[in-house]
């Protein structure tokens, strides 16, 4: 708990609210959570676009929607193509006079399929024409809504439905292809750090032209974990350096805490396996008679991860 | 034909979902005693249901889902069995 709650400042933080209570989502997801966060830090001034995901589901029913910002739900692949046409759009309406005031942040909110697998080709295509909108992926790491599928962030050894005797590959790393595009602004994010959410969604919002953040969503029906688990898993992850936290601006990139001292060997990371024990996807790897070895090759790959990431932020 | 309205938009209301607060098995309950408002409660709740100012909760949406229990610093929240809350 301690670093999480160090110097907060949540009271700072707005009371609007984005999501209304009473959303189709399970008990403890992490995309309403998210969600909130976004709201607080974007404001009412927005325009939401979202593919096929849970997050539309959560939406209710007509004449009812949970979400206070105008949505619009496009097919799969379009997350990236559908932003951008609406960012020029309203550019243009702005410069004929159609439009004053002040331009709605246009944001995206989107799961790991429609932007690892599905949506990639229009989301990487409007991040080399620098579109002026926030692509936001909660990375649940499967294709939740629809039965928990494996996805290209699914990680290694995990059970999903079309897995499932565990996965065989390797995930993508999606934030770092951005990274490497010199996008204007990208980042990856937790819900067991929600300030420094808070405080890349805030920079996101300040910088013109295309921004990717990548919030890591640990989904209980998913990954079969307990509805009151979702923080503890997002912060075991970061802790134990499955999923590192760090921002890029152009191609320059700055690992933040604590991923930068786990990294640095300056505070040990937290046991893999506490975090691998909580999940029932990682179980048959718990009951194994391979599990050390598996969890060896799952350090050495998060080791592989923090040494590639520490030599990276010196370029 | 007619009879449709003629913006056909959803507005954003509670409850959009249904009154999810049937989903709960438990109900959290705050002891104002114990709770030292560092509000982690209010920005982790998934549904929002907890107030800021007061840290109150909405009953008729909360979904039980327990992390507010399990992620104060303070122990101040406590999961009750809806057939044991009178």
């Amino acid at each position: 708990m301690s670093d999480t709650i160090k110097n907060v400042k949540l009271a700072d933080m707005p009371a609007y609210e984005l999501v209304k209570a009473g959303t189709g989502g399970c008990a403890g997801c992490p995309s309403p959570m998210g969600l909130r966060i976004v709201g607080k830090a974007l404001g009412p001034n927005s325009i939401m676009v979202m593919t096929p995901s849970c997050a539309v589901a959560s939406i209710g029913v007509m004449p009812k929607s949970c979400y206070d910002v105008p949505v619009l739900n496009v097919c799969f692949a379009s997350a990236g193509a559908s932003a951008a046409g609406i960012s020029m759009s309203l550019d243009a309406q702005l410069k004929n006079g159609a439009l004053s005031g002040e331009k709605p942040t246009v944001f995206t909110w989107v799961g790991d399929g429609g932007t690892y697998d599905i949506g990639f080709q229009g989301i990487s295509a409007a991040a080399e024409r620098n579109d002026d909108f926030i692509h936001f992926c909660y990375n649940n790491e499967a294709y939740s809504n629809t039965g928990v599928q494996r996805s290209g962030a699914t990680p290694k050894y995990a059970v999903t439905t079309t897995t499932p005797a565990g996965k065989e590959s390797q995930k993508k790393n999606v934030p770092l292809l951005m990274l490497e595009q010199r996008i204007a602004y990208v980042a990856t994010a937790s819900l067991a750090y929600p300030l420094d959410f808070y405080r890349k969604v805030q920079k996101a919002k300040s910088i013109q032209g295309f921004k990717y953040i990548e919030l890591h969503a640990p989904c209980g029906p998913g990954w079969k974990f307990a509805s009151s688990d979702t923080v503890e898993l997002a912060r075991l992850a970061v802790k134990s350096g499955a999923w590192l936290l760090w921002e890029g601006e152009h191609g320059k990139l700055t690992l933040n805490a604590p991923t930068k001292q786990l990294a640095e060997g300056k505070m040990p990371c937290a046991e893999l396996e506490e975090y691998l024990k909580l999940q029932g996807r990682f179980a048959h790897i718990m009951k194994s008679t391979e599990k050390a070895a598996a969890i060896e090759a799952m350090k050495s790959e998060i080791r592989r991860e923090m040494d590639f990431m520490l030599g990276r932020e010196k370029l | 034909m007619n009879n449709l309205p003629i913006n056909p938009l959803s507005c954003a209301t509670e409850g959009a979902g249904g009154p999810t607060g049937t989903w709960r098995s438990h109900r959290p309950v705050i002891d104002p005693a114990k709770c030292t408002g560092c509000l982690l409660c209010w920005i982790w709740c998934p549904e929002g249901v907890i107030a800021k100012e007061d840290r109150s909760i909405n009953y008729d949406y909360c979904k039980g889902c327990g992390l507010c229990a399990k992620e104060c610093p303070a122990h101040a929240i406590t999961m009750i069995k809806e057939a044991d809350h009178e």
